[in-house]
């Protein structure tokens, strides 16, 4: 293949219709309070390990609800495990459940081509 | 998709367009491009249609690559602009036909700039006087080029030779429209259609027994947006955005891609060779891209011109599938021959489909 | 025995004169169509909890059928001119009526969504408002978009015609977020294979209940709601829609392939209000809504004395804020009468 200098541009835009739910299901069937996350943000701002570094459990639900499992699987790695998002979150979610069974599942999912 | 919704929209956008007595700009790049082009505009306007145009050669360019690049301040295009309407105003006509969609935006923005701030205007008046001795009117008409084929487009339907129609199947052939940027979407109001749905090639297509190709990217740019195309190492932005374009109208497989700006045909189809180098993909049929034309070339092709002297061999992709299907007949020897009949030498790079 | 003339009867106009009677004054309510009732007779199911609209229609028209008051169907105002603390009116029936008072209760119109030309509505095969599924969702409303096919995905767009310069409304039109949610869940029960997306700036659950529904839908019934503002919809080769948007979450552009795509549509004040508005040379806000004397102790009072506002030609509003307002325009009339007799 002939070389420009330029080259076509990976698209970053979140292609919805390639998005795999199967580990978001897995995940709502087993810890159902996870479905009403509203996205306050209530959870990162208490968070132990966000003041440290750069974690963010709020964004744990997007990128598991558009399939950006590489990136998920390296984020959770971030999270102690200590509770703290849980005592604040206004909609009563077991976020702690949510990073365990991801944790557990989500090597199953990962994509192949990458 | 429902037809009548579409002709509320269009029936929304409807411009003046005069009728006669054009004073006609150039366009810098299409020259170079499309070399063809505009001569068959004027061929067009002067043989079939008996109008009116004039070209003055102290016109030059309306500087508007400079300005979208941030290289000339809006004082000077502003004023090179007045220049263009003073030597319009001393020749004695008052409606203007641009050729170029850059400076038809640019005209438009400063006319607008002047209705919204006469202070710039009355600056504008006083610098060109001081550097020139120039005085000038505002034009009363901006018709953008493809404005007046639209406007003519029955009557060059009702004498042209050629239609839009494959004349193996006899099927309509499949058109993709689309307009450059600066054409109405800084200004839906002053192209033919507006912004979202524009009328301006659909009706030009439909009146020559084309059908429309709306695919989903037919709003997007055709990548040339200037600063991506100038700097090389920026081009990646620019053939990504026609890619887009491409892997959006390809499952409709289009006949042919018709455009009324400089730069979007230049892209459109200088990119398709680009890709098929790069990822050995091409859109069209059996390994070809998708012909890409100008508004003048297709309405030239519909008038029965050559379309060797109209320049369509300067194309990178080849045009001849396009040919081929509306049964026009060409002389493959003739392609690379100069206007004097001898071999001007044919490209070295192959082209897309070749 | 004073009278009272009542321009539009819709809800608000209706309950207004329903409360005027009973207070013992004679009512004419002049409406533009054939039908009172206004807006609600083309409502199906009413938020937060999916009372039939005809239920509280026929309740409040009952009401009226009981009471002994004029409709004037079919009829517009043309003029209202006050001459020695009379209002004469003239009507498009030829009609002059001569009042003590007058209500304006012209409500509101919808937002005509072929506006946002981006989003294709009346072009694209599956773009559909609010009002038009409202429609469907019926018993025996057809959802199918193409023979024996049911949609497997659909989206809400909220905001269409609302918050958005563009379209020349800056104000919220207040009740759509609540009638996106209402519906969603709606297409949800009636389609449960379906998924559900609703493209939202911010969700304004103002009201009683609405909140709750939210988290139902949420809970229940898996309806996804992303925060970000289409950008277009376009139709592609099969039919279906590809609809653009920034997940604003997200931070990055999100598209995705729709089979239905349901608008949002706001509220505008219409040409009934502007007329009235003229009519009556009582002014209007910004946004086209009659501007009322104050926002807290005068709201159903015009800048007229003897001219009062009542429901949605103030603000976008609810059923059931419309009939309180109605209820209390009733009331500062009889007030009015009674202090000026």
């Amino acid at each position: 293949m002939k070389d420009f200098g330029f080259s076509v541009i990976k698209q970053r835009t979140i292609d919805y219709d390639q998005f795999d739910g199967r580990l978001l299901n897995e995940v709502l069937e087993m810890e159902p309070s996870f479905k009403v996350c509203l996205s306050c943000g209530g959870c990162t701002a208490t968070c132990s390990a966000a003041d440290l570094v750069s974690f963010n459990v709020r964004r744990m639900n997007l990128l598991l609800r558009r399939g950006e499992t590489v990136e998920l699987e390296t984020e959770i790695q971030k999270c102690m495990l200590c509770g703290k998002c849980m005592l604040v979150c206004p909609r009563g979610i077991n976020l702690r459940n949510v990073i365990m069974l991801i944790k557990k599942s989500i090597h199953k999912y990962k994509p192949v081509n990458l | 998709m429902k037809r009548e919704g579409k002709i509320q929209v269009w029936q929304d956008y409807q411009k003046d367009i005069a009728d006669d007595h054009y004073f006609y700009v150039r366009s810098c790049i299409r020259q170079n491009f499309f070399p063809g082009s505009e001569q068959t505009f004027l061929k067009i306007l002067r043989r079939e249609l008996n109008k009116d145009i004039y070209e003055n050669p102290h016109h030059t360019s309306c500087s508007g690559i400079g300005y979208h690049s941030d290289i000339v301040p809006f004082d000077t295009i502003q004023t090179i602009v007045a220049r263009q309407f003073a030597l319009m105003t001393e020749a004695g006509y008052q409606n203007l036909a641009v050729s170029c969609i850059t400076s038809f935006g640019i005209y438009n923005e400063i006319i607008e700039t002047w209705k919204e701030f006469p202070s710039e205007l009355e600056k504008v008046r006083s610098l060109l006087k001081k550097a020139t001795g120039r005085e000038f009117e505002i034009p009363q008409n901006v018709a953008h080029a493809s404005d007046i084929i639209y406007k003519f487009r029955d009557k060059i339907a009702s004498i042209g030779e050629n239609r839009l129609v494959n004349q193996k199947t006899g099927k309509p052939l499949k058109i993709v429209e689309h307009i450059g940027c600066h054409y109405s979407k800084m200004f839906p109001s002053k192209g033919v259609g507006g912004a979202e749905f524009p009328h301006v090639l659909v009706g030009m297509i439909e009146s020559w027994g084309g059908e429309v190709v709306d695919y989903p990217e037919r709003r997007h740019c055709c990548g040339f947006g200037f600063r991506q195309y100038l700097v090389m190492s920026n081009r990646g932005y620019s053939v990504s955005n026609s890619r887009k374009k491409f892997e959006s109208m390809e499952p409709y497989k289009p006949d042919a891609i018709l455009c009324n700006c400089p730069g979007c045909p230049m892209f459109l189809d200088r990119w398709q060779y680009v890709i098929q180098e790069m990822e050995g993909k091409t859109y069209g049929e059996n390994g070809q891209g998708i012909p890409v034309l100008t508004y003048e070339e297709m309405a030239g092709l519909v008038l029965g011109y050559d379309p060797w002297n109209m320049g369509m061999q300067m194309h990178q992709t080849n045009v001849e599938p396009l040919l081929d299907k509306m049964g026009i007949h060409y002389d493959t020897d003739l392609k690379y021959a100069g206007k004097d009949g001898k071999l001007i030498g044919k490209p070295k790079m192959v082209s897309c489909g070749c | 025995m004073k009278h009272i003339v009542v321009i539009g009867g819709g809800i608000a106009g209706m309950e207004t004169a329903c409360a005027l009677t009973d207070a013992g004054h004679w009512v004419t309510v002049i409406e533009k169509e054939e039908q009172v009732g206004g807006k609600l007779n083309k409502w199906s199911y009413l938020f937060p909890d999916f009372t039939p609209a005809d239920k509280i229609l026929d309740a409040l028209l009952e009401k009226h059928s009981e009471k002994d008051f004029s409709i004037l169907s079919q009829t517009e105002v043309l003029s209202v001119n006050r001459q020695n603390n009379k209002f004469n009116i003239e009507t498009s029936g030829k009609q002059k009526l001569e009042a003590d008072a007058v209500v304006v209760a012209t409500g509101y119109e919808l937002f005509d969504a072929s506006r946002k030309e981006e989003y294709g509505y009346k072009i694209y095969d599956h773009v559909i408002t609010s009002a038009d599924l409202e429609k469907l969702l019926l018993p025996d409303g057809d959802l199918s978009v193409a023979a024996g096919q049911n949609p497997k995905r659909i989206a809400f767009v909220h905001c269409v015609g609302s918050r958005d310069e563009k379209s020349g409304n800056h104000y919220c039109s207040k009740v759509c977020c609540i009638t996106g949610v209402k519906q969603a869940i709606e297409l949800k029960k009636r389609l449960p294979e379906a998924e559900i997306y609703c493209f939202y700036m911010d969700l304004r659950m103002y009201g009683k209940n609405f909140e709750e529904l939210y988290r139902e839908a949420q809970e229940k019934y898996d309806i996804q709601f992303i925060r970000g503002r289409l950008s277009e919809a376009s139709e592609k080769i099969d039919k279906s829609l590809l609809i653009k948007s920034e997940d604003t979450l997200s931070g990055r552009p999100l598209k995705m392939n729709v089979d239905l795509l349901v608008l949002l549509v706001g509220m505008e004040a219409g040409k009934g209000t502007a007329k009235a508005a003229a009519a009556c040379s009582i002014g209007c806000e910004e946004s086209g809504f009659l501007r009322t004397s104050d926002p807290f102790l005068m709201s159903n009072f015009s800048e007229q004395e003897g001219i009062f506002l009542a429901g949605s030609c103030t603000a976008p509003m609810s059923v059931n804020d419309t009939i309180l307002h109605a209820r209390s325009a009733a009331q500062e009339v009889n007030n009015w009468l009674k202090k000026n007799n």
